[in-house]
Formats: structure tokens, sequence, C-alpha cells
């Protein structure tokens, strides 16, 4: 029998490495049991707070450039899905990159046989952050009883895909800052501003009206499109096939500049300890 | 303490106030960031707050405030917000605790709280400094919603009641921080707290526009004074007799927010075992 071979990067081995880390993560965060259901009940208040400001709008009108209540609180819940999914798999993985980069461990990372960017952004699995993530699901489908809609199954696949390729989107962009920390020492400073912009995702693109900031937010940094179009996949408000094409297409092209700037980075990188 | 000995104490946290401000200006360019960074959720609130005003017509008016008036709420939460907001200090005084630092104010004839004051002052003096370029140039572009102040009293009653506000919330995150002589990890506490502050101090929207039992209830806690206080008077939504009682309470509840931190201090050092130091 042959061992497998340094550098395999198969789908298969990644899933068993994965699998390893998920192990590590659950041992880690059982061991301050507390603290875990604490960080919970922390992210379910931000959450509600959402909610509540949303709904103390809709107590003054009933309708938000053509949002109705229960549309912007499917909204709202899209919104936090994706971020609690872009928290379990990356948040806090990325945001050590540069702890890395300073402290020289990333030397290490670079020696072990297996791809390095799967390993810095996959390295620690944030468990509190998929409970969280259920929560935003229960809101979205209470939300759907609401709007009194029965999405097809095709309608699911599609929001599914787009939720992958705004989760993509986050990633890439929030990879591409990170890689700055090569360079600089701010870089966490702009991840927090990345993710300050989560805010604007979860509100109703259509109260936008048109200008630099709408185009910049939506064809540059597409956060007026990361969660709205999956909600109008679901809630039939999709006005034209170019929006799917639109989120879809931005998410490949940040994917792709994210990879080539981090190859670029690694290829100037020269260790801490040199 | 005897009165000669006034003068050298207020030197002593001057002198704290100085190191403060040297150390906060390495974190100038951060703090540039974060609030232009900041400016951007701000606008997205203010695009959608637009369109609900321009649905429902010309004119009209949400709980009591006209569009300018609305924009111009949103605008003074930024500013106040830069001015008050804590922004290392709990993780600092935790992390102190934590770490046994703390033991190195015991034996020095310094008031930890005084030292931490000095430094939350400084702080507040740098990034207000600093986030005034962004945030001066933002008012710029919405100045034709930004209303005046109301009058000399809307802007002395202002100034007032804000650096009241920055007690306020200075003593609450310093009470909170001291929560670290008990429990390991404060920063959920420190969460949860903020969220509650974030909604209940008006930063989210002006109170006057929930419910009014629901705004009733939060007048009862400190939070409005942190916020949306300031900037009623601001606005002028508060004159005459409501002004004098509010400020009175604000006084109250800055008073009792002193009376809490120095409390939790004191049970806090009689249950410190000085980890590490």
């Amino acid at each position: 029998m042959r061992p497998p071979s340094p550098r395999s990067n198969s789908p298969a081995r990644l899933l068993s490495l994965y699998a390893a880390m998920w192990r590590n993560s659950v041992t880690r965060e059982m061991s301050f049991k507390a603290n875990f259901l604490l960080w919970i009940v922390v992210e379910l208040l931000w959450f509600a707070l959402q909610l509540a400001f949303m709904s103390v709008l809709y107590s003054h009108t009933d309708s938000i450039a053509g949002w109705s209540k229960w549309e912007v609180v499917l909204l709202v819940g899209c919104s936090n899905f994706l971020q609690q999914l872009f928290t379990a798999f990356f948040l806090t993985n990325l945001t050590d990159v540069s702890e890395h980069i300073r402290t020289g461990r990333l030397d290490f990372m670079l020696l072990l046989p297996v791809n390095t960017r799967f390993l810095v952004s996959l390295r620690k699995v944030d468990l509190g952050a998929y409970i969280n993530a259920a929560c935003a699901v229960g809101v979205m489908v209470y939300a759907l009883h609401r709007l009194q809609l029965h999405p097809t199954w095709l309608q699911y696949a599609g929001f599914s895909v787009l939720c992958l390729s705004g989760l993509l989107l986050h990633y890439s962009l929030t990879f591409l800052l990170c890689a700055i920390a090569f360079w600089s020492v701010r870089a966490q400073g702009f991840i927090y501003g990345y993710y300050n912009l989560f805010n604007i995702a979860r509100l109703p693109d259509s109260a936008f009206p048109r200008g630099a900031f709408k185009a910049f937010f939506t064809f540059g940094l597409p956060m007026l499109v990361v969660s709205n179009v999956p909600t109008k996949v679901l809630a039939n408000r999709l006005e034209s096939p170019w929006e799917l094409a639109l989120a879809l297409g931005v998410a490949a092209v940040w994917f792709a500049l994210s990879e080539a700037f981090w190859r670029f980075s690694l290829r100037h990188y020269t260790s801490a300890s040199s | 303490m005897g009165r000669a000995g006034c003068r050298p104490q207020v030197r002593k946290y001057l002198h704290v106030f100085a190191i403060g401000i040297q150390n906060t200006l390495v974190y100038r360019v951060n703090f540039l960031f974060r609030a232009a960074f900041g400016l951007i959720p701000l606008t997205g609130t203010l695009f959608v707050w637009r369109t609900i005003y321009r649905e429902k017509g010309e004119g009209v008016s949400v709980g009591g405030y006209a569009l300018a008036s609305m924009v111009s709420y949103y605008l003074l939460v930024t500013v106040v917000d830069a001015m008050t907001a804590v922004a290392e200090d709990d993780w600092q005084i935790a992390a102190d605790i934590r770490d046994g630092n703390i033991s190195q104010f015991l034996l020095k004839p310094l008031d930890y709280l005084a030292y931490r004051l000095s430094l939350y002052l400084s702080g507040r003096l740098i990034y207000t400094t600093v986030a005034m370029v962004p945030v001066a140039l933002f008012l710029l572009t919405m100045r034709a919603d930004l209303l005046p102040p109301a009058g000399w009293t809307g802007i002395l009653g202002f100034a007032f009641s804000v650096v009241l506000a920055g007690l306020l919330q200075f003593f609450i995150a310093y009470s909170m921080a001291l929560l670290a002589f008990w429990v390991l990890d404060v920063s959920t506490f420190i969460f949860i707290q903020f969220a509650f502050e974030y909604i209940a101090s008006g930063h989210l929207f002006p109170l006057d526009i929930l419910p009014p039992t629901l705004a009733a209830v939060l007048r009862l806690t400190p939070y409005p004074y942190l916020c949306y206080f300031p900037i009623s008077i601001y606005l002028g939504r508060v004159t005459g007799v409501d002004l004098m009682q509010g400020l009175l309470i604000q006084t109250g509840w800055v008073i009792a927010g002193y009376g809490l931190a120095r409390w939790m201090w004191h049970r806090g050092i009689r249950h410190y075992s000085a980890a590490g130091g």
C-alpha cells in the first residue's frame, strides 16, 4: 500500500482534515461551556436588535421601497444567516492571519503538507455560530410563513447556491484584506472595517437611490447584492436574471482576485524571523 | 490629604493624561479608519429613512420628527459617540486585573479610577480630534438637513450634558470591566450590556418613536442619558423645567455610577488574589 503523496490536496483528504479540526474545536469550546453559551446569547441579542430596529421602522410605515415588513425580516434573517456561516467557518481564522505573520508561525504552516490557504482559512471552527445560523433559518422560515410563501424546490436550490456564492464573496474579500498583513500591521483594522459593512447588507437595495454609493456597493463591494438577491429569489421579487448573474459573477471575480493576491503575497513573504 | 497636597494630586493625573495622549496617538490611523468606516452604515440608515419620508409624502413627521430633525438626530449620534464611547478602556482594565497588573497600583499613591479616567479622557480627546476630519466632511455633505442647535440653551445644555454622558459611560464601562475580579472572561458581559445600551440609549433610533409605554420604561434606566438626552437638548425637544429636571437626573446617574464603580472596586480588591502578580 502506498502512503498518500505528501502534497496531496484531494477533496477526501481535506475533508478528513477538516473533520479533525472540528473535533479539536469541539474540545476547545467545551472547556469553557458557560462562555460558549454566553457568546450564543450575545449574537442572538444583536440579531434581535436588528429585527427590533426594522419592526420600529415598520411601526411607522407599511412598506419601504416596495418591501413589506416580513420581506425585510426575511432579508435580515438571510443576512444574519450568511454572517453567522461566515463566522462559523472563517472569521477567527482570518483575524488570526496577521498574528501568524507577525509571530512567524506562518513558516510552520507553509511547511505542512497541505494547501496553506485551506489550513489558514479553516483551522478553527466557531461552533456557536452554527447555532446562531440555525436561529436565523428559524426566523426566515417564520417570515416565509407570515408572507404565505411556498417557494418551489428550484427556488430553494437557487437560494442555496446564492448563499454559497455570498459566503464565498465575504470570505474572498476578507481574505484579501487579511493578506494585507504581509505588508502592514493594520490588517486587523481592515477586517474590523469590513465587518462594519455587514450592516448595510441587511437593508433593502431599492431603498438606495441611484448614485455612486449604490453603484459601488452593487458592483464593487456588492454588499447590496449578497443577501438581497437570495432573499428576492425566495420572495419572488427578482426583477431580472441579470441579478443572479451579477451575484455569482462578482463572487467569482473576487475569489480569483483573492487567490492571485495571496499567491503574490506569499512570493513576497520574508519570514518574521529572517 | 492636606490642602497643600491638592496640587501635586492634580498634576499627577495631568501627567497620566499626557502619557495617555502619547500612547493613543500611535493609533491615530486606526481611529481615522474606524471613524470613516463607521460612516458607511450610517449612510445606509439615512438612505432608508429618506426613503420612508419620501414615500410618506412631503412634510410628514415620524414620532414628531420631520426629515431634517431625524437626519440631524443620527448625525448627532455620531458626534456624541465619537466624544464619549469607550474604546479599549474596558478591555485594558479587565486585562490589568486578569494579569495581575493592578497589584502595582495598590502599592503606588495613585488612585486606579482617577488613573483610568485620565486615560479615558485623553483617548477621547485624540479620537474626537481624529474623527473630526471624516465626520466634519460628512456633516458638510449633509448640511442641508443638519439643524442648528436650539439657541444658546441648546448648545450649552448639549455640551454640559455630553460631559455628563461621557462620565456616565466611563463609570458603566469601568464597573463592567471590574467584573474581571470574579469571572475569567468579561467580554460576553460587556457585549450583552452594550447590546442593551445600543438600543436603550437611542443609538439605533430616537426613543420617542417607540411605543409610549416602552419609551417610558427606558427613561427609568440610565441609558437614555448616554445619547438620547443630550441630542434632545440640542434639537430643542427638551426645554425649560424638563431640561433642568433631566440634567438633575443625569447628574444623579453619574453619581450613582461613581458609587457603583467605587463599591465594586472595594469588593473586588477583597476578592483579588493577585494572579501572576
